[in-house]
């Protein structure tokens, strides 16, 4: 941090800067999958309370980033893409993004238990807590299947949604948790093959750069099986109607299609990355249509 | 410091309590929908 002079330190952050911190982009995932899971549960909850839900999924997730900035600030600043947040760049001091971190963090938690139930509040500072400590601090430095374990705290929120309203966990959730947790590896490692990020040089041990492009290809392809499993699962148990489990089957076989293009294919020029970008661009689309597709049957059939 | 560099500290400090204001007066009038949904008289708002 040799670009941090006396002054920047004296000059407060831009509020901008915080927002940067709450990662928003990706909060939008999360904040969708985590209302789904909330309008496929049984029973009601009050328009307010369905709101302060989501509302603290989104800050709990906006906490969880902020605190994965203020632990890799180190990392950030040696890879491109990550350089200009605002701490790698000195915009912010290291301390005030652990107290933003740290108290979003304690104030989504006890808002939602008081708000909603502890159980529900529970989860959410779990998947915080899974976010940062087993993900961030100890799996992403050791295993290249970091992304893999770290998929788990962004599956939470269905869980989290479904419990603010029924007090408890359904075979849904679990289902909808498994459906995102083997969606991730496909999803990331996709961008991972032609987003070249200089994961070697910050020394993060990432699928491609420590196993290769061909086992991240293979691995893709293995996960997006699993992954299917996981969304025929819900259909299957009846735990959803006819409208998810067709959405389901011809999403996911346009998923193993795409999946599997990339699978066969051997190329490793940055500029002739197009079914990588495909099947990235439709793994995204593809957890909205089926997320979609669990509120719009119960909400149909009820 | 400079004038220039107080000024900009200022502007900053200013735009940062004004955010911090308007969060505050969400969350009052979100704690009041809460509490106004918890003890059931929810039809009144």
């Amino acid at each position: 941090m040799t670009t941090v002079t006396f002054d920047s330190y004296r000059m407060p952050a831009d509020w901008r800067d915080f927002i940067a911190l709450t990662k928003p982009r990706v909060m939008t995932l999360v904040v969708f999958t985590g209302l789904c899971g909330l309008l496929a549960a049984p029973g009601n909850i009050h328009p307010v309370l369905a709101f302060t839900t989501i509302l603290c999924i989104a800050v709990g997730a906006g906490a969880a980033a902020a605190l994965n900035q203020w632990y890799e600030a180190d990392i950030d600043a040696k890879m491109k893409r990550t350089a200009n947040r605002p701490l790698p760049a000195g915009r912010m001091d290291r301390q005030s993004a652990l107290h933003f971190g740290v108290g979003l963090s304690f104030f989504s938690v006890v808002l939602l238990g008081l708000a909603t139930n502890w159980l529900a509040a529970a989860v959410l500072a779990v998947s915080i807590l899974f976010y940062v400590i087993v993900y961030t601090i100890w799996l992403k430095p050791r295993t290249a299947q970091n992304i893999v374990i770290g998929g788990a705290a962004g599956a939470f929120p269905p869980v989290i949604g479904w419990a603010a309203v029924t007090g408890d966990i359904g075979a849904l959730p679990i289902a909808l948790f498994m459906l995102t947790f083997f969606w991730t590896p496909p999803h990331f490692w996709s961008l991972a093959l032609f987003v070249k990020t200089d994961y070697a040089a910050a020394g993060i041990p990432m699928l491609p750069v420590v196993s290769g492009e061909v086992t991240t290809r293979r691995q893709i392809w293995l996960y997006t099986a699993i992954m299917a499993a996981a969304a025929m699962a819900p259909v299957l148990l009846q735990l959803t109607g006819l409208i998810y489990g067709l959405t389901a089957l011809v999403g996911t076989a346009l998923f193993a299609v795409f999946a599997f293009q990339v699978y066969r294919r051997r190329e490793s020029d940055q500029t002739r990355m197009g079914p990588e970008r495909r099947l990235f661009k439709y793994s995204i689309l593809y957890l909205f249509l089926l997320f979609g597709a669990v509120v719009v049957d119960r909400w149909v059939l009820a | 410091m400079t004038p220039e560099e107080e000024r900009q500290i200022r502007a900053r400090q200013k735009s940062r309590s004004l955010v911090t204001g308007l969060v505050l007066v969400f969350l009052v009038i979100l704690f009041f929908a809460i509490t106004m949904a918890k003890i059931g008289v929810s039809d009144a708002i």
